[in-house]
């Protein structure tokens, strides 16, 4: 019994990295139509700038929480206004096809000069060693993951849920012609969201840095099981893919200790079974 | 009628000749070095190692002896699919004589029979699989480097002799990880250990804090690790993370290569022992080779004990293909030459290719320096012992190689 206890919190660790990076999906989804693909590339540059800040700069890693989203944000909007913009309307495969060539591009770059083992990123001083909760030893580390990225999800979905600047956003994706009429730049507001939502996976990329390798392809292995979670919550909805991001998160844990060999195949039965019953996904509207 | 018969049969007697010189003087190579170029060994093996075999070649002469040698190399992405698609295009369509490299002994098995098949000459040095040179040899592979039974037999061996008798292991679910679990096991039992049990994890798997927690919970006094790459630098990071090794059990990297010590950083992988037969700061010449290599990479590594022994087989390879005079393009009949000649390099000083195909040579114990040991950005290692490789390979006595039985 104890042995569970501990799995689902190092569940519950894992779902909060799925939350964070289908919440940006779904930032992006639901306001831009667009399917990014490059969502895993942009996390492992979050991740990277840390790196560099540390190494470079010797800027630490809590002020690579609040730079390095801002960095890759900045990279993503130029992404949105000199490429993704002009997709608007067409097509989601289009996007989709822009962006998974993105991201092999940038995948390319970085594993051209940084090989594929990685780099190695210490864990903060503050947040070493762990504490024994009695059923198991808890990195404080990863304590800080669960409880940061909860709230940052919950930011978000208050955010664009329930201010008016997130009304705005929602009525521009509605009917980008009236909103204009108003008088608000929506544009730039979806570049501003676009920026957003690649924030949000850097942010992901700088927590994960400590736990996994710094590695050109850390994203492209997540992003596959991120993409199931998205469509298992539903595309486009925010608090769906925050709560299945932490549900997966806890399922594929359990799986890890009754049958590893599934673990990594059973994000996706999940996702056959969830389409089979309900297409638009647990959350999701019908279109 | 009479007088064309003879012209004919003199004339097919001139092509045969002509034929016979020209086999004699044929001497264009093509090697093809196939590996993991982008994922999870890409720098272990990769493109360092189609750079060895190039340099190999440099170093051979025998671009001045009139030998024409190409390289070209390929990605198997991991998939035995996709490697056995490779070599097969390469024998049939590009007329490649050798394959080298090829980590991952999923891929390494299934091209190992394509090779055989199509009579060419496999020398790997990338994957791990003892039974590349045991119940699945072959005539024409030779397997150079390392391999399952001598991790088992010189780190896992150690570790037992230690102390370490009761074990939990964590294995990359493939063919790799459960020979060297297979391996591993047999020494740990033969030295009076028990296995108090184990994981099989996906290949690749980003998070290993479920598996870690297992063996925590196992109370196992060694977590033996059967994965490679980025499953294993991941391992030892996160085993840091929940205290395992403070909470006094020891972690067996049984295979650990330099790329992955630099990966994990020597803050977290300090003290760790394990075995390779190869590093770049063992002697002047292990120096000077690793140096020339290094300037030469895109991130200016060193050169991995694999991409080593890519160098040393090709070297070997085309020393044996200079004796013969020209390249009879039979792999069994290279294969024969190289086993006939002993092995003698920069890299892994003396040697022997075994009738079963696998190369002899000594095995080095290791140790991670601590940072304020280390001078310089690859600067790893002490060397802790070293197994003579008549000790740390697969004795014939014990290899059940259809080779041995002629």
């Amino acid at each position: 019994m104890q042995a569970l206890y501990a799995q689902l919190l190092v569940g519950l660790i894992n779902g909060s990295f799925y939350a964070l990076l289908s919440l940006g999906l779904a930032v992006i989804f639901g306001m831009l139509n667009i399917i990014n693909f490059a969502h895993g590339a942009l996390y492992m540059m979050g991740a990277f700038v840390a790196y560099f800040l540390l190494n470079l700069g010797g800027i630490s890693y809590w002020w690579a929480l609040l730079l390095a989203p801002i960095i890759v944000g900045i990279f993503g909007m130029i992404l949105e206004r000199t490429m993704l913009q002009w997709l608007t309307g067409l097509d989601h495969l289009y996007g989709l096809l822009l962006t998974f060539g993105i991201a092999l591009i940038v995948q390319g770059v970085f594993q051209n000069y940084f090989g594929s083992s990685g780099l190695p990123y210490s864990i903060p001083d503050q947040l070493k060693g762990g504490v024994n909760l009695g059923f198991m030893f808890l990195p404080i580390y990863r304590g800080w993951v669960v409880i940061f990225s909860l709230v940052v999800c919950i930011a978000t979905w208050f955010l664009i849920e329930k201010t008016r600047l997130g009304a705005y956003l929602r009525a521009a994706t509605e009917n980008p012609t009236l909103v204009r009429a108003f008088g608000i730049n929506v544009p730039r507001m979806i570049t501003l969201t676009y920026g957003l939502g690649v924030g949000l996976a850097a942010l992901a990329g700088v927590l994960s840095a400590p736990i996994n390798q710094v590695r050109p392809l850390m994203g492209a292995d997540l992003i596959i099981v991120v993409f199931a979670v998205v469509v298992i919550g539903g595309m486009g909805s925010i608090m769906g893919s925050i709560i299945t991001g932490f549900a997966l998160g806890v399922i594929e844990g359990l799986t890890k200790y009754f049958y590893p060999e599934a673990s990594n195949t059973v994000v996706f039965v999940l996702m056959v079974l969830v389409l089979l019953v309900k297409p638009t996904g647990l959350t999701g509207r019908a279109a | 009628m009479k007088k064309s018969i003879a012209s004919l049969l003199l004339g097919t007697a001139l092509a045969v000749t002509a034929a016979g010189a020209a086999f004699a003087q044929d001497k264009a190579v093509k090697i093809g070095a196939l590996s993991d170029q982008s994922g999870l060994y890409a720098d272990l093996g990769g493109p360092g190692s189609t750079l060895a075999a190039q340099m190999a070649v440099e170093d051979s002469g025998l671009a001045a002896k009139g030998w024409k040698i190409d390289i070209i190399s390929g990605d198997h992405q991991n998939k035995p699919d996709i490697g056995t698609a490779i070599a097969r295009q390469w024998f049939d369509v590009d007329k490649v004589d050798i394959i080298v490299d090829v980590p991952n002994s999923g891929v390494a098995l299934a091209v190992n029979n394509v090779v055989k098949e199509k009579n060419g000459v496999y020398i790997n040095s990338g994957a791990a699989t003892s039974d590349l040179t045991n119940a699945q040899c072959s005539p024409n592979t030779v397997h150079w480097t390392y391999d399952t039974y001598m991790l088992a037999h010189t780190t896992g061996q150690a570790l037992v002799k230690a102390g370490g008798d009761t074990w939990f292991f964590l294995t990359a679910d493939y063919a790799f990880g459960a020979a060297l679990e297979r391996d591993t096991t047999a020494v740990i039992a033969a030295n009076g250990g028990k296995v108090v049990g184990g994981v099989k994890h996906p290949l690749n798997t980003p998070d290993f804090s479920s598996f870690l927690l297992q063996a925590q919970a196992s109370k196992a006094k060694i977590i033996g690790l059967a994965n490679a790459g980025g499953d294993t630098t991941n391992t030892i990071k996160q085993a840091a993370e929940f205290g395992i090794v403070k909470g006094g059990q020891k972690l067996a990297a049984l295979l650990l290569f330099l790329t992955d010590v630099k990966a994990i950083g020597l803050e977290t992988a300090q003290g760790l022992n394990f075995t390779e037969t190869f590093y770049w700061d063992m002697n002047d010449q292990t120096r000077a080779f690793s140096k020339r290599f290094s300037e030469k990479m895109k991130n200016g590594a060193m050169p991995t004990m694999v991409q080593a022994g890519v160098y040393a087989g090709v070297r070997h390879y085309l020393k044996a293909l200079d004796a013969l005079g020209g390249n009879p393009h039979d792999g069994v009949k290279v294969v024969e030459k190289m086993k006939s000649m002993p092995t003698e390099d920069e890299l892994f000083g003396k040697g022997e290719i075994q009738p079963n195909g696998r190369t002899i040579h000594n095995a080095y114990l290791f140790e991670v320096k601590k940072p304020s040991e280390s001078k310089g950005p690859w600067d790893f290692y002490k060397l802790v012992g070293t197994v003579p490789g008549d000790q740390a390979f697969t004795p014939l006595s014990e290899s059940k190689c259809a080779l041995l039985k002629k």
